[in-house]
C-alpha cells in the first residue's frame, strides 16, 4: 500500500500541470494529504516486529538483461522518512497556497520532488533508487530558477550542479557495486562480501556522492546559497527532505554494502561531520540574512547526522535516523516563518531592517511560530531537537569522546546563533531614530494578517516535533530494529 | 544464385530506389505537388519496412555483400523510421523550390544507409559510404539563398571526401595484406598473420573514415557549421541516420574483421591494436565535445558540439568489444538518434517564428508553446542523461556494458571521463532550457503576436518523438532485449 505514495504524488504532479489553474493548488494539497496519509495509516498499522527488516512489497522484472527489478521494500527507516517527506509535503503545499506565477508549473515541480524522495526511501534496487535520486535534481533547478528570489539563477545552477556532481561520484559507486556483485538488488548486495580493496576505495566514492546531498562539509556550500535562492517551499523541501536523501541513501547504500569500507572511513566521517557542525554554526553567527542563517544552521544539524552515522553503533545510528525526521520538520518550519510568514510581508529578510519593525506586535503568531521553531533547533529538551541530538551524543561518547566536546561547542554556538536571529528579527528594540516613513510603510505591509493554511501549516509542523520531543519512542521503536539488522555495526 | 533471388533479398532497398525515382517523377508532373511528393515518399517507406519483415531470418550473399539476420533487418527498419521522421519535418519546413528533388536525396541517402546496414564486406560498404556521403554534401547544400547552407555543404564535402579517401587507403593495404575483402574472411586470414605496421596502417586510416562519420574528435571540425547552417532536416539527417548506420557497421567491421587485433584500452595495459584507436577517439570526443560546447550561443552549434561527445561515450561501448558493449553503443546511439530528429524539430519550428537559432531566439518558448518547451526540456535532459529518459538508461547501460568487459575493470577510466563529461554536459543543456523557461521572452517585446501558431505536423512529429524518449526511458527493453538478441 505504501507504494501508492509514489503514484499517487507522480499522478497529481501531471494532473497539477495539465488541469486548468484552479485546481492546481487543491490537487497538489490533495495529493500530498494522501501520502502522508497512506504514510500514517502504514505507521499505524504494521507491527513494530516486522519493520525491522528490509520488507518487499513490489517486485516486478524491469530490464532483465542487465537484472534490473522494480523492487520496492521498506522498513523502520524508510518509515519513518516515508512519514516526514509527507508531513513536509503538506505543509509546503500549505505554505504556497498563495501562489500567483504559473501556479500549474509550480506544483507541478513540486510534486515531482516529493515523488521522487518517495522513491528513494522506498527503493530496494540500487538502480531504482538512483533513478528516482537523479530524478529530484532537475525539478529543483526549476523550481529555484523561475519562481526563486535573491540571486536565484545562480544558486539554483550551483545547487543543481553540486547535486549532479554527487550524482556522478554515486553512479561510479552504483557501476562497480553491481558489475562485483553481480546484482542490483540491496538485499542480495547486502549479503555479498566485496574484496577489501575494491571497499577501501569505493566506499569513500559513494558515501561522498551521497554526503553532497546532504550537506557535508567542505561540499556544502550550495546549501545556503540554494536555500536563500529558493521559493519558500522550495527550502522547505530541501533542507526539510531533500538532504536527507543523501544521508538516506549512504545509510542505506554506501554503509550497507561497504561495511568495512565504511569502518576504514568513520573516523574521518566523524572528522568531517563535526567540523560541519562548528563551522556551519559560526558563520550562521555572522549572517545578515535570515534564511542564509537557517541554511547555515541547516548544514549544521546535518552534521549531526554524520557524527550519528560514523559512531557505528545502534544508538547513534538511531538517533542520527530520528535526527533526519527532527531537522526535517524543524527546518521546513524556520523556512516557513522567515520566507513566508516575514519575507512576504516585509519584502526584507535582512536582519539589521528587521530589529526596526517591531515583528512581534505587529505579527504575534509568526513570533510564537518563530520562538518555537528556535527553542526546538537549539535542542531544548521537549522538542525532537534535543531527543535526537542527545541520542546521538551518547552514541558518540562510546566511540569518539572527543567528537562530543567539539560538538558541544557546536550546541552552544546553535544557540548563540538560534538566540540573534530570534532577537534581531522579533525582538529588535524600537529604533527612536527611524524615518516614520519606513514605520507607516512596513506597518502596513506588516498588517497583512497570517492565513488561516500558514496557521494549519504551522501548528502541523509544530505537534510534530513536540510529540516526537515528549515521545520519541513513537519513532525510536521502529528505527532501531531496522538498523540492528544492519551489517555495519561494529 | 538468380536475379529473381536477388531482387527478392534486395527487395527494401529497391522499394526505396523506386519510390526515390517515383517522387522524383511526381515532382516533374506538377512543381506544386510538395504533398503528393511527401505522401509518395513515405508510402514507399512503409512499403519498403512491410518488406524488410518479409526477409528471411538469415542470409549471406556473396562472401557478405548483402547480408541478412536479425541485426541488419533490425536497423534497416530503425533507419527507415529515421528517414520517416526526417521527411516529417522536411514537409513542415518546405523551405526550397525543390521539395521533390529534396526528398528523392533524402531517400537515396537512407539506400546508402542499408546497404551499409546490411553488408560485411569493405567494398560494399565503401559504396554505401560514398551514396550516402554524395546525397548528404547535396542535401546539406541545398537551401540556395542562405550562403551558410553553401558553407555547410562545402566543409562537409571537402572533410568528406578526404576521409574518404583516407578509408579507401584503409581498405586497399587491408585487401593487399588478406587478399580479400569480405569481413569475416579477414578475421579469419588477420587471426593467422602476425601484426605488423602495414596492417597497423590500414587498420588506422580505415577507421578515420568512420570517425569522420560519426564527428569524432579530431575528425569532427565540419560538424558545427553543418549542423549550424544545413537546413534544418538535413541536419537532423546527419546527426541521425547517418550517425546510426555508421555506428552499425563500424561495430561489424572492429567485431567482426578486426576482431583478432582487438588490443587493449586498459589503463595500465594497453596492447596495440584497434580499442585503444578508439579509446583515444573516445577519450578526445568527450573532452573537446564538452568543453567547447560550454561556449556556444547558437543551440545548433551546440548540439553539434554535444554531438561529438555523444559519439565519445558511444564508442567506449565499441571499445568494450564483446556483444554487451556493441548492444549498449546501439541502443545509445539509436535513442541519441530519436532525441535530435526530436530537438531539430523543436529548432525549426523556432527558427520559422524567430528567424534564428540562438538562445536569445528561444527566450520565453515556455510561454509561447507550453508543448514544444516541454518536449524540448525532454530532449535536452535525455541527452544530460537524466532519469526517466531514455539516455540515462542508455549510459547506464553503456557505462556498465564497458566496466562488464575486461577483468578488474580496466576500462574505469573512460567510464570516469565519460561520467565527468556527462556532468559538465548538464550545465549547457541547463542553460538552453533556462533561455526556454526561465528567461523572458525578447521577441514578444518586439512584436506582439499571439501564441506561437506552430504547424500542427511539425508539433505532433515532435511530441511523438518526446514519447518515445520517455517511452524507452520508463520502458527500455522493449528495444534493448530486441538489440541484445539481434547480437549473434
Amino acid at each position: 500500500m505504501i507504494a501508492w505514495t509514489i503514484y499517487l504524488t507522480f499522478g497529481g504532479a501531471v494532473l497539477s500541470l495539465l488541469l486548468p489553474r484552479a485546481f492546481a493548488r487543491w490537487i497538489a494539497l490533495l495529493t500530498a494529504i494522501a501520502g502522508l496519509a497512506l504514510g500514517m495509516v502504514v505507521f499505524v498499522g504494521t507491527p513494530i516486529p516486522e519493520l525491522a527488516q528490509f520488507t518487499t512489497i513490489v517486485r516486478v522484472p524491469w530490464v532483465p538483461a542487465l537484472g534490473m527489478n522494480y523492487h520496492l521494500a521498506f522498513d523502520g527507516v524508510s518509515l519513518t522518512m516515508v512519514l516526514v517527506t509527507g508531513i513536509s509535503a503538506v505543509s509546503t503545499v500549505l505554505f504556497s497556497w498563495d501562489t500567483e506565477h504559473r501556479q500549474n508549473e509550480f506544483f507541478f515541480w513540486l510534486l515531482l520532488v516529493v515523488a521522487g524522495c518517495y522513491g528513494v526511501f522506498l527503493s530496494a534496487d540500487l538502480f531504482l533508487l538512483f533513478v528516482f535520486y537523479e530524478l529530484v535534481i532537475v525539478p529543483k533547478y526549476f523550481l529555484i530558477a523561475i519562481f526563486g528570489s535573491t540571486n536565484k539563477e545562480y544558486g539554483a545552477m550551483k545547487l543543481t550542479l553540486y547535486s549532479f556532481f554527487g550524482g556522478m561520484l554515486v553512479f561510479v559507486g552504483i557501476l562497480v557495486a553491481s558489475v562485483a556483485g553481480g546484482s542490483l538488488d540491496l538485499n542480495q548486495l547486502s549479503q555479498f562480501e566485496f574484496s577489501s580493496h575494491l571497499q577501501s576505495w569505493a566506499f569513500p566514492v559513494l558515501f561522498l556522492g551521497f554526503a553532497v546531498l546532504a550537506g557535508i562539509w567542505p561540499l556544502h556550500t550550495w546549501a545556503p546559497t540554494g536555500h536563500a535562492a529558493a521559493p519558500t517551499a522550495g527550502s522547505m523541501l530541501l533542507a526539510g527532505i531533500v538532504m536527507k536523501l543523501g544521508s538516506y541513501a549512504g545509510l542505506r547504500v554506501a554503509m550497507n554494502l561497504f561495511p568495512q569500507g565504511f569502518q576504514m572511513w568513520s573516523k574521518w566521517i566523524a572528522v568531517l561531520a563535526v567540523i560541519g557542525i562548528v563551522y556551519a554554526a559560526a558563520v550562521a553567527l555572522r549572517q545578515r540574512d535570515l534564511k542564509f542563517v537557517i541554511g547555515y544552521s541547516s548544514v549544521s544539524h546535518m552534521g549531526f547526522v554524520l557524527l550519528g552515522f560514523a559512531t557505528a553503533n545502534a544508538l547513534g545510528v538511531s538517533g542520527a535516523v530520528l535526527q533526519m525526521f527532527s531537522h526535517g520538520v524543524i527546518a521546513a518550519l524556520l523556512f516557513a516563518v522567515a520566507g513566508r510568514m516575514i519575507y512576504r510581508r516585509t519584502r526584507t529578510r535582512e536582519l539589521d531592517a528587521l530589529s526596526r519593525m517591531n515583528l512581534s506586535h505587529a505579527m504575534p503568531f509568526a513570533a510564537f511560530t518563530f520562538v518555537v521553531a528556535a527553542a526546538a533547533s537549539m535542542g531544548i529538551p521537549g522538542f525532537s531537537g534535543f531527543a535526537a541530538e542527545i541520542t546521538i551524543l551518547i552514541g558518540a561518547w562510546k566511540t569518539y569522546p572527543i567528537a562530543v566536546w567539539i560538538a558541544g561547542v557546536g550546541i552552544v554556538l546553535v544557540a548563540a546563533f538560534t538566540l540573534r536571529a530570534l532577537k534581531l528579527s522579533f525582538f529588535g528594540e524600537k529604533n527612536v531614530q527611524t524615518e516614520v516613513t519606513t514605520i507607516t510603510t512596513s506597518s502596513r505591509e506588516v498588517s497583512n494578517p497570517i492565513t488561516i493554511p500558514e496557521k494549519i501549516g504551522a501548528c502541523m509542523l509544530m505537534l510534530t516535533t513536540f510529540a516526537v520531543g515528549v515521545y520519541p519512542k513513537l519513532l525510536l521503536d521502529r528505527i532501531t530494529p531496522a538498523i540492528e539488522t544492519m551489517r555495519f555495526l561494529k | 544464385m538468380s536475379y529473381f533471388e536477388l531482387l527478392k533479398f534486395a527487395s527494401p532497398e529497391g522499394v526505396v530506389v523506386l519510390t526515390a525515382l517515383g517522387v522524383l517523377s511526381v515532382s516533374l508532373v506538377s512543381k506544386r505537388a510538395t504533398a503528393a511528393c511527401a505522401f509518395v515518399a513515405v508510402l514507399g517507406l512503409v512499403i519498403a519496412i512491410v518488406a524488410v519483415t518479409f526477409l528471411p531470418r538469415n542470409e549471406t550473399l556473396f562472401g557478405g555483400m548483402l547480408v541478412i539476420s536479425p541485426l541488419t533487418s533490425l536497423f534497416k527498419i530503425i533507419c527507415l523510421a529515421l528517414t520517416f521522421f526526417t521527411i516529417l519535418l522536411a514537409q513542415a519546413e518546405k523551405t526550397s523550390r525543390h521539395h521533390g528533388e529534396y526528398l528523392a536525396l533524402v531517400l537515396l541517402a537512407t539506400v546508402g544507409l542499408m546497404l551499409l546496414v546490411g553488408s560485411e564486406e569493405l567494398l560494399m560498404i565503401f559504396i554505401g559510404l560514398e551514396l550516402l556521403g554524395l546525397s548528404l554534401y547535396i542535401l546539406a547544400a541545398f537551401d540556395k539563398t542562405d550562403a551558410r547552407s553553401a558553407e555547410a555543404g562545402l566543409k562537409y564535402f571537402l572533410f568528406g571526401s578526404t576521409s574518404s579517401a583516407f578509408t579507401l587507403f584503409g581498405i586497399s593495404l587491408i585487401y593487399g595484406m588478406t587478399g580479400t575483402t569480405s569481413l569475416a574472411q579477414i578475421g579469419a586470414r588477420l587471426a593467422t598473420t602476425p601484426v605488423q605496421s602495414l596492417l597497423a596502417a590500414g587498420i588506422v586510416m580505415t577507421l578515420v573514415g568512420f570517425a569522420f562519420k560519426i564527428a569524432a574528435a579530431p575528425f569532427h571540425l565540419w560538424a558545427p557549421d553543418a549542423y549550424q547552417g544545413a537546413p534544418v532536416p538535413s541536419a537532423a539527417f546527419i546527426a541521425s541516420g547517418s550517425k546510426v548506420a555508421s555506428f552499425v557497421v563500424l561495430g561489424k567491421i572492429v567485431l567482426v574483421g578486426f576482431a583478432p587485433v582487438h588490443g587493449s584500452a586498459g589503463w595500465h595495459a594497453m596492447v596495440a591494436g584497434w580499442s585503444p584507436v578508439l579509446a583515444t577517439l573516445a577519450a578526445l570526443s568527450i573532452v573537446i565535445g564538452n568543453l567547447v560546447a560550454l561556449a556556444q550561443v547558437n543551440v545548433r552549434r551546440l548540439l553539434a558540439y554535444s554531438a561529438v561527445a555523444h559519439a565519445g561515450y558511444t564508442l567506449i561501448g565499441i571499445v568494450a568489444g564483446d556483444r554487451e558493449g556493441f548492444s549498449a553503443a546501439l541502443f545509445y546511439t539509436t535513442v541519441y538518434a530519436i532525441t535530435l530528429i526530436g530537438a531539430f524539430g523543436v529548432v525549426g519550428v523556432v527558427r520559422r517564428e524567430t528567424g534564428g537559432d540562438n538562445f536569445s531566439n528561444f527566450r520565453g518558448l515556455s510561454s509561447r508553446s507550453p508543448l514544444l518547451a516541454g518536449c524540448m526540456a525532454i530532449f535536452m535532459l535525455s541527452l544530460a542523461g537524466i532519469p526517466p529518459l531514455a539516455g540515462f538508461f542508455g549510459k547506464f547501460y553503456l557505462f556498465s556494458a564497458a566496466l562488464h568487459a575486461g577483468a578488474n575493470q580496466a576500462l574505469l577510466w573512460l567510464v570516469a571521463l565519460g561520467l565527468v563529461g556527462s556532468f559538465v554536459s548538464l550545465y549547457y543543456y541547463l542553460l538552453v532550457l533556462k533561455a526556454i523557461f526561465v528567461d523572458v521572452s525578447s521577441v514578444a517585446s518586439a512584436e506582439p503576436r499571439e501564441r506561437m501558431r506552430a504547424v500542427s505536423l511539425q508539433e505532433s512529429t515532435v511530441t511523438l518523438l518526446g514519447a518515445a524518449v520517455v517511452l524507452l526511458g520508463v520502458m527500455p527493453n522493449i528495444l534493448a532485449s530486441r538489440i541484445l538478441a539481434a547480437i549473434p
